[in-house]
């Protein structure tokens, strides 16, 4: 059962990588991103492309497709985003729904419908495991993954909280009005945050790719995972992200012991059982739903 | 030259005009009351003058420069600050943040996080406290000392006594007198008429949008001012004897 409960929580590692992008963008800019999961299959194929083509390790190729996902979340927040907030709360929503599709069929367009996998680049680290106390295997990638998640939440926190870009971003997501009145440039806080956002996404990606498989529709169900991890989280908060990962992983995993077709109705269970919770605690309603944010607390 | 100046300004609120054609200008220095009934527009001129509010018409000059079309955030690291009504803290955030935030413009100048603790002795143990859980006081303080941070050359009060208890006001004015005497230039919209009159050296008086009295402080009687506060005596600007 330990082994269980260790695999689960290094699985957590990876929903929570997935989730940070979603739960970073919704509690900064207030939009809940559907296009998260297409963006990053998006960038799990561009490192498959650089792999493939130029042969370049999944790992070198991050150097080139971090800043480049770093200029598309830049750009779709100044040229989309942007635009589309000032036509109300929904008009976000769908502009990334259309964005998802859109994505999703270049790709298929591009590459065909053939599944990938990032796991012939990078060598042995893909089955490699280290033997743990008590006979346990586990994953060297699925321990990497844990420890980016860590490392990039952990680095999140301290970036929102301890440098001046961080606090114009944090002061921009509460009143971008008043922001302003202090001297802080909202559309520019705001395009970082964006812009941050995808390199998270970008990273989450190249997880993705390297860990299983993945098509031109895969973004849905990746999508799906971070939705669930970010919401049990509480969405907006980091840390909660991490446990949000962790508890989504543990149901599953829990679920395939019960029954081999276990593991995704097991995550939707306790997606499901948190939202209820929390709706019956908050007295009903969307904002206690989506429980907003306690950020710097967290 | 004046310090800054305003031309002809109207702002509009959708279609409700709310400041209709108001000019005015302040001397480096200078101590300038807005007095007036709610909606006399007082709120939304000095709004406009910090560029949270793009004019219909009209001009803002800091030294001379035509401000009109820069953005607020610009401007504050041009030498507006404002302390907007209600105070507008950042509530998830510390009172050392939300004054380190009003540092983002990188103006040259002597204001730090210590000297309006100095200032403000009340907020030296709510340092790390998030301002949601402030009492009105202290969060006006912060709210003051947020925009002193940006070392101001004009610092415009939008209200600042609003919801204090008496007691709490005059500690603010009391932090503000330093201030008036250390020279800072000031635009402050202020209710209560003695406090108005006796902490600015000018005056003006705002009516549907309009500028109803201006004079000194000094020279205007209370009786005038409460006149023109109601628009009871439809004279044009600048009749008084200033």
């Amino acid at each position: 059962m330990s082994n269980q409960i260790i695999q689960g929580i290094l699985l957590g590692g990876y929903y929570a990588l997935i989730a940070c992008g979603l739960s970073f963008m919704f509690s900064v800019m207030r939009i809940i991103n559907l296009a998260h999961g297409s963006l990053a299959v998006f960038a799990a194929f561009a490192l498959w492309w650089l792999a493939s083509r130029f042969h370049i390790s999944p790992f070198v190729g991050l150097l080139i497709v971090l800043p480049l996902m770093a200029a598309i979340g830049w750009a779709l927040q100044r040229f989309l985003l942007e635009r589309s907030a000032r036509g109300g709360a929904l008009l976000p929503i769908l502009t990334t729904f259309g964005l998802a599709i859109v994505i999703d069929n270049m790709l298929f367009e591009q590459f065909g419908a053939d599944t990938r996998s990032l796991a012939p680049y990078i060598g042995s680290l893909s089955y490699d495991s280290w033997e743990w106390p008590g006979s346990i295997y586990v994953g060297k990638l699925a321990v990497i993954m844990f420890a980016s998640a860590v490392i990039l939440l952990g680095g999140l926190q301290l970036f929102l909280t301890r440098t001046r870009l961080g606090r114009s971003i944090r002061a921009t997501s509460e009143d971008p009005d008043t922001a302003g009145l202090v001297g802080v440039d909202a559309r520019r806080a705001n395009a970082i945050a964006a812009a941050i956002a995808m390199v998270t996404v970008g990273l989450a990606g190249a997880f993705l790719g390297m860990r299983a498989t993945f098509d031109p529709y895969a973004g849905a169900p990746q999508l799906l995972f971070a939705f669930e991890a970010a919401v049990i989280g509480g969405a907006g908060s980091l840390w909660g992200t991490l446990i949000g990962g962790i508890v989504l992983a543990l149901a599953q995993t829990l679920g395939a012991q019960v029954h081999p077709q276990g593991f995704l109705i097991g995550g939707h269970a306790i997606f499901l059982i948190v939202l209820f919770v929390r709706l019956s605690a908050s007295g009903l309603g969307l904002r206690g739903l989506l429980r907003l944010p306690s950020r710097s607390a967290s | 030259m004046s310090l800054l100046s305003v031309e002809d300004l109207v702002v509009r609120h959708g279609l409700l005009q709310a400041v209709r054609g108001v000019s005015f200008s302040i001397e480096r220095g200078e101590t300038l009351a807005l007095v007036g009934a709610n909606g006399a527009g007082k709120t939304t001129l000095l709004r406009a003058i910090a560029g949270a509010h793009q004019p219909a018409a009209g001009r803002v000059l800091l030294d001379g420069a035509d401000l009109t079309n820069v953005p607020s955030h610009r401007r504050v690291g041009m030498g507006i600050a404002l302390v907007p009504e209600g105070r507008k803290l950042f509530v998830q955030m510390t009172v050392e943040e939300n004054l380190l935030l009003g540092k983002t413009a990188g103006r040259a100048g002597d204001w730090s996080v210590d000297r309006v603790l100095e200032m403000f002795p009340n907020l030296k143990p709510r340092r790390h406290a998030r301002t949601g859980h402030l009492s009105g006081g202290e969060q006006q303080a912060t709210a003051i000392g947020r925009a002193l941070m940006s070392n101001p050359d004009v610092l415009l009060l939008d209200e600042v006594s609003l919801g204090l208890s008496p007691l709490v006001v005059d500690r603010v004015y009391a932090a503000l007198q330093g201030l008036i005497a250390s020279g800072t230039t000031i635009i402050l919209v202020e209710q209560d008429l003695n406090r108005a009159l006796s902490v600015s050296d000018r005056v003006i008086c705002m009516l549907e949008g309009r500028v109803a009295l201006e004079g000194s402080s000094k020279a205007v009687s209370r009786d005038e001012v409460t006149k023109a506060y109601f628009g009871l005596h439809r004279k044009s600007p600048g009749s008084v004897p200033a």
